[in-house]
């Protein structure tokens, strides 16, 4: 079913009503449900906190805007409470670490195949391989902390293995910048890909931040430091390659188009027919955004929202397993580094970088701690080493 | 001597630390009426429309590919409910791997932190090791039954949640080593009516082999259990300056 974004109104705003009961509604099974369910929850979870903060960031800047700001960012309130409960309790929070490690794996390794733009997608790639040795380091944590099997979560849809290291990953804060994409000239595929992409880092970034501190074991809160750290860099990475001459309005309204494609992709591929409802009224509601917006981009800035993204949605971005696609990129950039907003062989990285990464490594590295000697192997190491 | 729980003026939780503003926030309590009437039923009512409505936790997942002497154990089964078995048997397991790591950190924590209890290391380290045998022991119980000892059952998933709390004391660096005993008491004694059961389960099902295999496992527990009571009790009565007896 293809979505035109103009013509379908959706649901329209008056009519987007919750209660508490409908808000808090069943989790899914941690042990039944299908991984890729629990990873577009999470995705979408990142969608609607983009959301939020873009709105609220919005009505900073724009007094004109505060009244429609706050009516849509109320909807998409409790539509990030309906979706972000239907995790079950039962994850601890390092389970659910995982799930958001293998969101941002498979997420970002179906948009670098999908980009168009070549420079882009190499951006996808670069993050692509950090966030899979992110993986592989709390997947270590799992074993070693709680004795737990990382692969119960990713259900075998994701390799366990070093991808590039995170001892290495971090950079000095110039070296996080990219080029952006041109607003006049990229397709939308691109400007959804980038907004889908920033959002599900900057969540993953703010729930590292939350719950590191949760932890009572001082390797696990110092690995959630390091790597919350990484996840900064790649917010500002993700965040740099969007256009900044777009104007809030013309960013309000792409940020409602890429919700409503998360949606119209989760309500295309969706297994659990009790989740692909909520996908299906949540997707209405987003044309329903969208709708609402473009009026106000007519009114406010007299341009046709044509200008800035196509009728038609793209095909729905697909949500399974890209496990030769990422061994392949991690067979071939494992050792790329960043110069400014290039990719350089690890020889030619910034020396600021260097510099940086020594300091914050000089009293040891946890991510190295964590996962020294780790391999894999199903039912946890000691699976592997008792006789 | 190392005290393992200080007295100090430094606690402020309690009202009897703030005697003024205390009886300022109870008379305020008292004179001002709730926002709504009733009790603490209310939690309960609300409660109780999730839990009829609730799903299970997860399920137990069909044995693989049976060939040999999983096909014939199972066989034996008929009639009974082997997905009992199999979900307990996935709750040992990963209570025996969880203990293990439970067991690193309580070695750790003896070998580094103050303390004049005697926790003789090697004992510590053998426990350890035998938790991760019984974790084998069971796998090897959950193959003979065709099922996969790599799956999270509901009873591994809820029982892992049940302890986590004792995993939070144990890899905290503040916490003492007679407080750690404690919290590995907790895991002994859950961990022992485990092994009970488990015996009585295969025994009732037929597969005596495996409950034989089950009691080697439990006297090795009991052990456990004594011994770490034992550490616990000694701490505690020590540190309270009374006898150990």
């Amino acid at each position: 079913m293809a979505v035109k974004l103009f013509d379908s109104r959706g649901v329209p705003l008056e009519k987007q009503r919750f209660t508490w009961k409908d808000m808090v509604q069943k989790p899914i099974s941690k042990l039944d449900d299908e991984a890729f369910t629990r990873v577009r929850i999470i995705l979408m979870n990142g969608l609607e906190t983009e959301a939020l903060r873009f709105q609220h960031l919005c009505a900073r800047m724009n007094k004109d805007l505060q009244v429609p700001l706050a009516k849509v960012r109320r909807a998409e309130q409790h539509q990030q409470t309906t979706v972000n409960w239907l995790i079950s309790s039962d994850h601890s929070p390092l389970e659910t670490t995982i799930a958001y490690e293998q969101v941002a794996v498979e997420v970002t390794a179906a948009v670098a195949q999908n980009e168009p733009e070549p420079y882009l997608a190499q951006v996808y790639r670069f993050g692509l391989l950090e966030d899979f040795d992110h993986l592989y380091r709390y997947s270590a944590l799992l074993d070693r902390l709680e004795g737990k099997d990382a692969n119960n979560i990713l259900q075998s849809h994701t390799d366990i293995i070093p991808g590039r290291p995170t001892v290495d990953e971090h950079r000095a804060p110039e070296n996080d910048l990219r080029d952006h994409y041109d607003r006049t000239k990229a397709a939308a595929i691109t400007k959804l890909h980038a907004t889908t992409i920033m959002a599900a880092e900057y969540q993953t970034h703010d729930f590292y931040a939350n719950v590191g501190p949760m932890y009572a074991d001082p390797v696990a809160r110092q690995l959630y430091a390091e790597i919350a750290s990484i996840e900064e860099q790649h917010v500002t990475q993700y965040e740099s390659i969007i256009d900044p001459s777009e104007t809030w309005l013309e960013k309000w309204l792409l940020h409602e188009a890429t919700e409503a494609y998360n949606y119209y992709s989760c309500v295309e591929q969706e297994s659990n027919p009790r989740i692909k409802a909520i996908w299906e009224r949540f997707l209405d509601y987003e044309l329903g955004h969208f709708a609402y917006v473009a009026e106000l981009f007519k009114k406010y800035e007299r341009r046709d929202p044509a200008e800035i993204i196509s009728d038609t949605l793209p095909d729905p971005m697909p949500f399974k397993s890209n496990r030769e696609f990422v061994r392949k990129v991690l067979d071939q950039e494992v050792n790329l580094r960043t110069r400014g907003t290039q990719f350089v062989d690890k020889a030619q990285e910034d020396p600021a970088s260097l510099d940086y990464r020594q300091q914050m490594n000089s009293e040891g590295s946890p991510s190295q701690t964590v996962a020294a000697g780790y391999q894999w192997s199903p039912g946890t190491e000691l699976n592997r080493r008792v006789a | 001597m190392e005290k393992s729980v200080e007295m100090s003026a430094k606690n402020r939780t309690g009202i009897g630390m703030s005697p003024v503003d205390s009886q300022r926030m109870i008379d305020a309590a008292q004179a001002t009426p709730p926002s709504s009437s009733g009790d603490e039923s209310a939690l309960a009512a609300l409660d109780s429309v999730y839990i009829r409505e609730a799903e299970p936790v997860g399920s137990v997942p069909l044995p693989g590919t049976l060939k040999g002497v999983a096909q014939a154990t199972l066989q034996k089964l008929t009639g009974k409910h082997p997905e009992v078995l199999i979900d307990k048997l996935g709750e040992r397991l990963a209570f025996e791997r969880t203990g293990t790591r439970l067991y690193d950190y309580l070695i750790t924590k003896c070998e580094t932190a103050p303390t004049d209890s005697e926790i003789p290391i090697d004992t510590l380290k053998r426990f350890r090791r035998e938790e991760a045998q019984h974790f084998k022991l069971v796998a090897k119980a959950l193959e003979s039954l065709g099922a996969d000892p790599t799956t999270q059952t509901p009873g591994a998933d809820v029982s892992a949640v049940a302890s986590s709390g004792v995993l939070q004391v144990l890899s905290d660096p503040r916490t003492s080593v007679p407080q750690s005993l404690e919290a590995i008491l907790t895991a002994e004694l859950v961990d022992h009516a485990g092994w009970e059961l488990l015996i009585r389960l295969a025994g009732e099902m037929g597969l005596d082999e495996m409950a034989t295999d089950f009691r080697t496992a439990l006297a090795e527990e009991d052990d456990h259990l004594m011994q770490v009571r034992q550490w616990h009790e000694q701490s505690a009565l020590s540190q309270a300056g009374v006898s150990a007896g």
